[in-house]
């Protein structure tokens, strides 16, 4: 019977766990120097964490992985994490809530249903959260993390796109429709269904304009936000303050010289966007995402604490590094050979091998010598006869103390 | 030749239209017609073409997994499956415009709109036999904290006490007051995708609508359904909440009662009324499927149950921490749970299953879907798929499933379908469930300790 991978999954091969693991440090780097600390939350969360208004999206509940524990007879239904930042907030009320200032990263994968199967429904991030922060600072910190992680790891041509959840709920607001038809729209919008907008124009002609403005005026020159503050102070007095907001990070981004343009129809993301949505592209392919989510801890139960995160995708940017051109150089790599009445030393050889800074393993019977930078061969008693696989020289040993120094040499 | 054509139909409230329906497309299916016996119809016009009668919730599975090419049925249960599973192979063919009804969320008094239930800091349970959908409309309604209780049946007895909501067809008519209508229902043909692209179905469908009868459309009830009010007696901490099975348990339930001298009104009811008075004091009942009880029970909806130990089994066999246990063997409905083969299979035990190399995996049906999960595992079936089933289970075999694990008294029913027990899984009888969770006041715990002390005598008596 042919064994099948399940569908929608994928494996990571040993080449490209190098990729995983180059991305993994250069996040874990960034994060710890910026002064972020690592957690790890469950893979199982319970569903209601995700149901309510200003979490998840219904289109995006209806594809998570949920089911009944071995105790649900409540119903109670567990879910495989679909999503990084709900469990980190949940995790900061849970415990850390006594804390200021959380600042908080993980690798996490999330898993989220995908119909063709063709794409992975099992996908890894790299997240950031900084919980107890207020915009814009906070913002353009980790706008500057993300982009930091992104030049580590030498990925260049990265676009940001900029765009903000109060904004869009300020024009919905605007709407004659009810408040649940705003936050239909509001989830629309941020799962990427451009009609949305369309729609609203024909149901508020006067503010044709102004949407009109929003999906067309794409661009990147800081003038754009004057025409942007202009054009809301008539419109949309109450988008003052977004509008700002938007501009700083935008003028910070400029005078930081990076690629960037507001486009407030791309505000794809989560529900729980409250403020800034940030987007990073690379060469057309959406490769990470955040923004700000302050109502989110209120909502699930915590006090009112301002945040805002983001998660690069890292199957994504391991098609776009160059594992040669970040790894760090390896030390060489021995083959420890003992003859069968001598693998007690064979093994006490490598351990020591290890111990001084070096790769070594024992001979299986299967290893190829051309594979490995010396060969260590213990045949004859209490003797160690080291092999240069490059040049082919030989040399010998009496104890592993003199096979170490003639190995530094 | 052409390919063989399989067509899986309904019984019950479709089965009338349907028939009549495909007696005009001229498909020949004369032995499909109430009170039909036969489980299993040929064409007299098409040779292609053979019929399977299911239980109309059977259908959209039977169809999707790819046992049958085309079938009919309420297009609640196609819905039912395909809010759960969206790229399943089933799809929709045509609205036949007969068995026209709706799904609403409803409730009994107290919260009467979705705005005031999302405010209710408490989880909102939902009873529903359709569980998906109900799961669906819960999210859709933005409800925070919610439970769904899938039933077998009889969900318009849960609100107000056992359930907050009901999610319910109009087709059962109830009396709750609807809160959001969920879905609008009618009889469809539905296909199997795979069908539809190698079979040429093109031609049998131009007969299905060439049939249908012209639309006097009827304006869609826009009004809701007639509600009549019921009146509730909220259960204080005193009262024992006592759930009896409803179904051909009735008969020997009210044996039983009426020989531990427990007199009660209007059970077994022929109006259908599932709150009879029980002459018993600090004792209220509700009449549910006992297939529901154990999960009911856990969850603290009722404190005592009678039901069969295959339920109390298939509960545990899902959820074995569950605080639900047997507290009295009412020795009645003596049934063995059996796996079963076809007898044209050269199968003489379990083993000759879990050691077949064959390429497809073994398809496994049973209304004990849980206790069928546990036995195919603790037997090493090597790769195996459950189908659910909800009655007639014994004609599944040979054609669309392996393996059967099915209750049985005499054995008969199985012989007469040509199958043959390889297994005998334990035997099943009436039985009262309570809790171990729950911390009942004194005056209560008395009260259940009296009832079934009195129910384990009159149990003894009659055996």
């Amino acid at each position: 019977m042919k064994i099948q991978r399940s569908k929608g999954t994928r494996d990571l091969s040993p080449q490209e766990m190098v990729s995983f693991r180059l991305i993994e440090s250069a996040f874990r780097d960034c994060c710890l120097k910026w002064g972020y600390q690592e957690v790890r939350t469950p893979t199982l969360e319970y569903l209601h964490l995700f149901t309510a208004t200003g979490t998840l999206t219904p289109s995006m509940l209806a594809k998570v992985y949920s089911f009944l524990d071995w105790d649900g007879w409540s119903g109670e239904r567990v879910v495989l994490r679909p999503d990084g930042t709900i469990p980190i907030s949940r995790l900061y009320i849970d415990s850390m809530a006594k804390e200021k200032l959380a600042k908080l990263f993980y690798v996490a994968n999330v898993f989220m249903f995908e119909a063709t199967g063709k794409k992975t429904r099992e996908r890894w991030q790299c997240g950031a959260e900084l919980i107890g922060a207020r915009p814009p600072l906070a913002d353009i910190e980790l706008v500057m993390l993300a982009l930091e992680v992104l030049r580590e790891l030498k990925i260049k041509g990265i676009e940001l796109r900029l765009s903000h959840a109060g904004l869009i709920k300020a024009l919905l607001a605007r709407m004659d429709v009810s408040a649940e038809e705003q936050i239909d729209m509001f989830d629309r919008i941020l799962d990427g269904d451009m009609k949305a907008l369309e729609k609203l124009k024909l149901k508020r002609p006067e503010l044709e304009k102004t949407i009109d403005s929003l999906l067309e005026l794409k661009g990147k020159p800081s003038g754009f936000s004057k025409e942007l503050q202009r054009l809301f102070a008539e419109d949309l007095p109450e988008c003052k303050p977004y509008i700002e907001n938007c501009t700083r990070i935008a003028e910070f981004l400029e005078a930081m010289g990076y690629d960037y343009r507001i486009d407030i129809a791309s505000g794809r993301g989560f529900e729980y966007y409250t403020g800034i949505i940030f987007q990073i592209f690379k060469g057309g392919e959406k490769i990470g995402g955040g923004g700000r989510y302050d109502a989110l801890i209120p909502l699930m139960g915590g006090k009112d604490v301002p945040a805002s995160g983001f998660a690069l995708y890292l199957e994504r940017l391991m098609g776009l590094i160059e594992p040669k051109a970040l790894a760090q150089p390896q030390p060489p790599k021995i083959l420890v050979r003992a003859e069968l009445a001598r693998a007690k030393e064979g093994f006490d050889t490598a351990g020591r091998l290890h111990k001084a800074g070096y790769r070594a393993e024992c001979y299986l019977g299967v290893q190829k010598e051309a594979d490995f930078d010396w060969t260590v061969e213990l045949k004859d008693k209490l003797k160690f006869t080291l092999t240069n696989q490059a040049k082919k020289q030989k040399v010998t040993a009496e104890t592993i103390d003199e096979l170490l120094a003639l190995l530094k040499k | 030749m052409k390919t063989k054509l399989k067509l899986a139909l309904p019984k019950g409230r479709l089965l009338g239209e349907t028939a009549a329906l495909l007696q005009r497309a001229g498909w020949g299916l004369d032995d499909y017609q109430e009170q039909t016996r036969f489980y299993h119809i040929t064409s007299k016009t098409m040779p292609r073409l053979s019929a399977r009668v299911f239980h109309e919730k059977d259908i959209p599975i039977q169809v999707a997994i790819g046992n049958y090419d085309l079938g009919i049925c309420g297009s609640d249960w196609i819905e039912e499956l395909l809010v759960k599973y969206p790229s399943s192979a089933l799809m929709k063919v045509k609205n036949l415009r007969y068995g026209e009804g709706a799904l609403y969320a409803t409730s009994a008094g107290g919260a009467a709109t979705i705005e005031a239930l999302r405010a209710r800091p408490s989880t909102i349970r939902i009873a529903s036999e359709y569980p998906n959908l109900a799961e669906s409309f819960a999210i859709n309604a933005r409800l925070k904290h919610f439970s769904v209780f899938p039933l077998w049946g009889g969900a318009e007895v849960y609100p107000p006490e056992s359930a907050e909501l009901a999610l319910v067809g109009t087709a059962q008519g109830f009396s709750l007051t609807p809160i959001s209508r969920v879905l609008g229902v009618s009889a469809f043909l539905i296909a199997n995708r795979e069908s539809w692209k190698d079979k040429e179905l093109g031609k049998m469908v131009a007969s299905i609508e060439k049939a249908l009868v012209p639309e006097k459309r009827k304006p869609e009830a826009t009004k809701r359904p007639p509600t009549k009010a019921v009146q509730y007696t909220a259960a204080d901490n005193d009262t024992v909440r006592l759930a009896l099975p409803d179904g051909h348990q009735q008969a020997p339930t009210r044996k039983l009662l009426d020989k531990a001298g427990i007199r009660l009104d209007d059970y077994p009811s022929e109006k259908g009324n599932r709150r009879p008075n029980i002459e018993l004091e600090g004792v209220s009942v509700k009449v549910i499927r006992p297939q529901d009880m154990p999960l009911q029970v856990a969850n603290d909806n009722f404190d005592l149950a009678i039901t069969g130990r295959d339920w109390l089994t298939e509960h545990l066999c899902q959820f074995p921490s569950s605080p639900v246990k047997e507290l009295a063997d009412l020795k009645l409905g003596r049934v063995k749970v059996v796996a079963v083969v076809s007898q044209e299979r050269d199968i003489a035990d379990i083993r000759d299953l879990s050691e077949s190399e064959e390429a497809l995996p073994i398809r496994v049906a049973s209304e004990y879907i849980n206790i069928a999960d546990s036995y195919a595992r603790d037997n090493r079936l090597n790769r195996y798929r459950l189908i659910p089933t909800w009655g007639a289970s014994e004609a599944f075999l040979a054609e669309d499933a392996d393996l059967l694990i099915e209750n049985t008294e005499t054995g008969r029913t199985l012989a007469q379908h040509r199958l043959k027990i390889i297994d005998t899984l334990f035997e099943s009888t009436a039985c009262l469930i309570g809790s171990t969770g729950g911390a009942a006041s004194p005056l209560k715990k008395e009260r259940m300790e009296s009832i079934t002390k009195t129910l384990r005598k009159a149990a003894e008596e009659i055996s």
